[in-house]
């Protein structure tokens, strides 16, 4: 072939030309005379380089590209839509044999270099092949990283990288069946959706929590794989691949979790590593890569590099745009006008299985950074720019990316967006739209048949109408004409709306949950359950949460809100519980625990006693006391102790007494019939039942119960969440007492005839509180804000919903009745109670 | 010779919007915090307000809440934020190859 005779005769040239610029005096070189660059790496950027340099000076250089590949420059970017079937490898070629001919380029294809030896100026190919030169541009690009789990060699397992992975890929396809692609970064998706496209069933395991973690947050992560679930792919995050199973080829994908997952093909797309390795050996300087100069030199002035494989600045690339940008600096090097790589900015756009995804600059918050975000639940977008002093620093668009080219270029110049701000986040046709900036004159510009709120179909006439008929607050204006009402997306026009009509008329509405949302609790509890919402990321997405994970007060509010709603298949976020939640102990001022077990109905037994009593003094408590709720505190426990407290007094057979959570607390009793003179009924047996129904449920609050025998009331049962006051006719059932900060005595409910009876009357009660009272709000403070009678009706009066209240307690309860502590002390969730390591300074000479 | 960088575990041993502590042996514990977008940052286990463990609050954002009176320290800076005033002890802290790092002399200055 043409072009091997030609590489002939370029291996046997003798290096070390005398030509340079000067002495050339602008007169055309021969080819011969000319100093001879040698390019290892036939790739994006290796090609990019020289198309760069013969714009400059055609005639500068003699080249010759080396490629360990047997193909001629290809655009690796398109090898998804190959693998897709969209399109076929003649179409992604980016420079075919006759740019090579046409400008003198010896390409040397399907052959590696292995070595490079500087002094003399050559390079050795696999071959066997000598080439001399008198530059060297090294471009070799990345290697795909391959985790070391046991069966990582076997036939089967490819990466995500070259056109030889694709047609292996397409090979294992035509035969069908499942494949696994590890790693759910942009190359692992590129890779499923092909291979789902060409009909495998397909599953991603994902190491992090959200899918392409590095260059979307979590709320987009949630979104994109909702989406690409819809579509069929099975994925799996927070997944850990321990090995690939088989016998000489691969047969499945197990998990450090035990699960196993069948596949006849597995894709590893973890990551890719700077090739370095020629230069490593070589002895250039290498860090992550090859070290280069703003003018891409290394650290010899006769070898040059480019590309992925390079460090620049500390930084590694593994985007195109700031390869091209290294490719510019360095020809302009190459040719003697050095201008210098001065770093990049990067961007990524992309389509995911067609799903349309932006992420530029810093998008995980920075300090003193300002998150603006809209979430369009009903047309799936999610858009969030990250704004520090005045300027854009990060944009994260999903669904809708538009406008990602624009924040970029914002984002670039370091534009000031001050008087962008209200309404940057709707893109720049509006924010530049007539060069309105003021928001409310935004909105008045609008024609009356522009359309409002999306999801109900309110137009702005429709919204004045309602404002003119006497709605002058955001929630009459949901209930009005249902603008704002479902999504809420659109909850700022309608403000400035009724700003635009009534001034200062406008009526606060109810105070939000927090600054996060637009929302009031009822408003989340009622969309929660109505569209069926499953976590919090989808909450903070379909309600239009305004920061990327929400707040200390609204994820825990968020979390009991879906456990309530959802019993036994919510899975509970522990990140979004306060530490007493989560460590199952109370903290102290000094970092300590206090430890309290459940002593049911304030009843103990000498085994009990015996056991705090060798746990104070196993542990060196450094105090132990009686509670105001009838047990016993043991105070100044370390967390790292608390697993092997809780197992001493699980031995006992002590579990949690719950006085951490927003739960059932105690249950206070006194003595009552069974021993008390003036006993009516037995209020200790009573409580303890009680007690032994409502242990462990999670409620808006701390609840408390108490159960006295006759109206003396010794266990104060008046000021209690739910009281029980023993008479001779029956059961005197009370609700709403609170002791605290204001005290409340109870409001009397109704008389039952029965214990059965007031076990039934406070399984519904309680259920009541958990399903309408807002986060953090007592019985107390509820039952003032409902009224007393709403209660009656729904407990006392309305047999059949009391019935449906209390059978919802009792299956909520059939998943809430396993001692934490029991969990915790045979390991559950050993990283809360363990150091994740220890530091002993040793022989400081400071 | 000693490394200017100590290893101390694999990230993933941090929980997501979690915390973990790192005792020095005659000095103060140190606080390790992943974020939501798994990024990693290091604070003296101190709450500039009456040295609450900062570890065991809620992570939101890139700021925890001190679990003892509910102050909002930025995990950058170790800045208190909105009314409070106060600063936390940073430690510089690094991920490579999914190991956590942390600055020796910072993990020092801070006994
Ligand atoms: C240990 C105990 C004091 C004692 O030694 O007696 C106690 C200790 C605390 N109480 Fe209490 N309360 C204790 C009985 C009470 C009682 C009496 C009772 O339950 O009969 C009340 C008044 C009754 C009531 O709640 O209606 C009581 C009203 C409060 C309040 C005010 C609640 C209110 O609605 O106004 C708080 C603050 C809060 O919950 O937000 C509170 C909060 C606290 C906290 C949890 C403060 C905190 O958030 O860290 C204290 C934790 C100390 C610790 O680490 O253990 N504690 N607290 C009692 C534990 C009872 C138990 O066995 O679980
Ligand atoms: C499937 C896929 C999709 C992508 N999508 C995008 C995208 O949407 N946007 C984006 O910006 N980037 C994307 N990228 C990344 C982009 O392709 C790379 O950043 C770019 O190709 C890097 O250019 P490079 O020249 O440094 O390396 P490469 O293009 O990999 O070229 C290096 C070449 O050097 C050769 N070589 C290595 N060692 C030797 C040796 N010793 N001797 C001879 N030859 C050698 C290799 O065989 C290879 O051909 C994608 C990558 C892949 C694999
Ligand atoms: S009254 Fe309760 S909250 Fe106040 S100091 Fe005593 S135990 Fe603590
Ligand atoms: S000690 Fe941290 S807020 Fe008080």
């Amino acid at each position: 072939m043409a072009a091997f005779s030609r590489l002939e005769l370029g291996t046997m040239e003798l290096s070390g030309s005398e030509w340079t610029g000067e002495e050339a005096g602008g007169m055309p070189r021969p080819p011969q005379a000319r100093e001879h660059l040698v390019v290892i790496g036939n790739g994006m950027a290796g090609c990019r380089a020289i198309e760069e340099l013969l714009a400059r000076d055609p005639e500068r250089y003699r080249v010759t590209i080396i490629g360990a590949e047997p193909h001629v420059n290809y655009n690796r970017i398109m090898l998804s839509p190959v693998l897709a079937g969209e399109k076929s490898f003649e179409d992604i070629v980016l420079n075919g044999h006759d740019w090579y001919r046409d400008n003198g380029i010896e390409l040397i294809a399907g052959d590696a270099v292995i070595s490079i030896d500087r002094q003399a100026k050559n390079v050795f190919a696999a071959s066997g092949r000598v080439v001399s030169y008198d530059r060297l541009l090294l471009a070799t690009g990345s290697d795909p990283f391959i985790i070391p789990v046991p069966g990582h060699d076997l036939p089967g397992v490819i990466s995500f990288r070259d056109m030889a992975d694709v047609d292996r890929m397409l090979m294992a396809a035509d035969m069908g069946g499942d494949a696994v692609v590890i790693g759910g970064g942009l190359l692992g998706l590129e890779a499923a959706h092909g291979l789902s496209l060409r009909g495998m069933k397909v599953t991603v395991v994902h190491l992090m929590p959200t899918l392409m973690e590095r260059q979307l947050d979590e709320a987009a992560g949630w979104l994109l794989k909702t989406a690409l679930e819809g579509r069929g792919q099975t994925i799996l995050t927070q997944a850990d691949t321990a090995e690939i199973v088989g016998d000489g080829a691969v047969e499945g994908v197990r998990l450090k979790d035990g699960t196993l997952i069948p596949a006849s093909l597995v894709v590893m797309a973890v990551g890719i590593r700077p090739n370095v390795k020629l230069a490593r050996e070589a002895g250039l300087a290498v860090g992550r890569g090859i070290h280069v100069d703003d003018h891409m030199v290394t650290s010899d002035p006769a070898v040059l590099a480019v590309g992925e494989c390079v460090e620049h600045d500390g930084q590694v690339y593994g985007l195109v745009a700031p390869l091209f940008e290294m490719c510019r600096a360095l020809a302009d090097g190459l040719v003697e006008k050095p201008t210098g790589y001065k770093g990049s900015v990067t961007s990524t756009k992309l389509k995911v299985s067609g799903i349309d995804v932006f992420s530029a600059g810093d998008f995980s918050a920075v300090e003193g950074a300002e998150d603006i975000v809209l979430r369009d639940a009903s047309r799936g977008v999610y858009k969030r720019v990250v704004v520090k002093d005045d300027r854009i620093v990060g944009a994260v668009l999903y669904g809708d990316t538009g406008d990602g080219g624009w924040y970029f270029d914002l984002l670039k110049r370091q534009e000031d967006v001050s008087e962008l701000r209200d309404l940057l986040i709707f893109g720049q046709a509006f924010a530049q739209g007539g060069g309105v900036s003021d928001p409310k004159a935004a909105v008045a510009a609008l024609s009356d048949d522009a359309e409002i709120c999306g999801c109900n179909g309110v137009s702005k006439g429709q919204v004045l109408a309602c404002i003119d008929k006497g709605a002058c607050s955001l929630d009459a204006v949901r209930a009005g004409c249902k603008a704002s009402a479902s999504c809420g997306s659109c909850t700022g026009l309608v403000e400035n709306l009724l700003a635009l009509k009534l001034g200062d008329e406008v009526q606060a509405g109810p105070k939000t949950m927090c600054k996060c949302t637009s929302f009031g609790h009822d408003d989340v509890r009622r969309e929660i359950v109505a569209q069926g919402m499953r976590s919090i990321p989808e909450v903070m997405q379909k309600l239009h949460w305004s920061t990327p994970d929400g707040c200390s007060s609204c994820r825990p509010a968020l979390n009991y809100y879906l456990l309530c709603a959802l019993p036994g298949d919510y899975a509970d976020d522990q990140q979004s519980r306060f530490v007493n939640e989560r460590m199952h102990a109370n903290i102290q001022k000094d970092g300590t625990y206090s430890v309290v077990p459940r002593m049911w109905g304030g009843i103990t037994n000498p085994r009990e006693l015996r056991a705090i009593a060798d746990v104070v003094e196993k542990f060196n408590a450094p105090m132990v006391k009686v509670t105001g709720g009838q047990r016993l505190d043991i105070f100044g426990i370390k967390k790292e102790d608390l697993p092997a407290v809780w197992a001493d007094l699980n031995a006992a057979g002590m579990v949690s007494g719950h006085a951490y959570g927003k739960s059932l607390r105690t249950v206070k009793t006194c003595v009552g019939s069974e021993w008390c003179r003036f006993g009516t009924q037995d209020s200790t047996g009573l409580g303890v039942k009680i007690e032994r129904m409502t242990w462990g449920s999670w409620m808006p609050h701390k609840f408390k119960i108490a159960v006295s025998g006759c109206p003396r009331n010794c266990a104060e049962a008046t000021i209690k969440d739910f009281g029980v006051v023993c008479v001779d006719s029956g059961y005197e059932l009370h609700v709403g007492g609170n002791g605290g900060i204001h005290v409340r005595a109870t409001d009397f409910l109704c008389k039952v005839a029965t214990e059965e009876e007031a076990m039934h009357y406070c399984a519904a009660f309680v259920q009541l509180y958990r399903e309408e009272a807002r986060y953090l709000e007592r019985t107390a403070p509820w039952i003032e804000r409902v009224g007393v009678e709403y209660i009656r009706e729904r407990i006392a009066d309305d047999a059949e919903g009391r019935d449906a209240l209390a059978a919802r307690f009792l299956f909520s309860q059939s998943f809430s009745q396993e001692d934490p502590w029991a969990e915790r002390a045979a390991g559950a969730d050993r990283v809360q109670h363990s150091h994740m390591a220890e530091f002993h300074p040793v022989g400081e000479s400071a | 010779m000693t490394a200017d960088w100590l290893d101390i575990g694999w990230l993933d041993q941090i929980p997501v919007r979690g915390a973990r502590t790192v005792p020095v042996a005659g000095g103060e514990e140190i606080a390790v915090f992943r974020t939501g977008d798994n990024q990693v940052f290091a604070l003296v286990n101190r709450c500039p307000h009456k040295g609450g463990p900062l570890s065991q609050g809620i992570v939101h954002g890139h700021s925890v809440a001190c679990p003892l009176h509910n102050w909002n320290i930025a995990l950058k800076t170790g800045t208190a934020q909105g009314e409070d005033k106060g600063c936390t002890p940073t430690v510089p802290v690094k991920i490579v190859s999914g190991r956590v790092l942390i600055g020796r002399a910072g993990a020092l200055a801070a006994a």
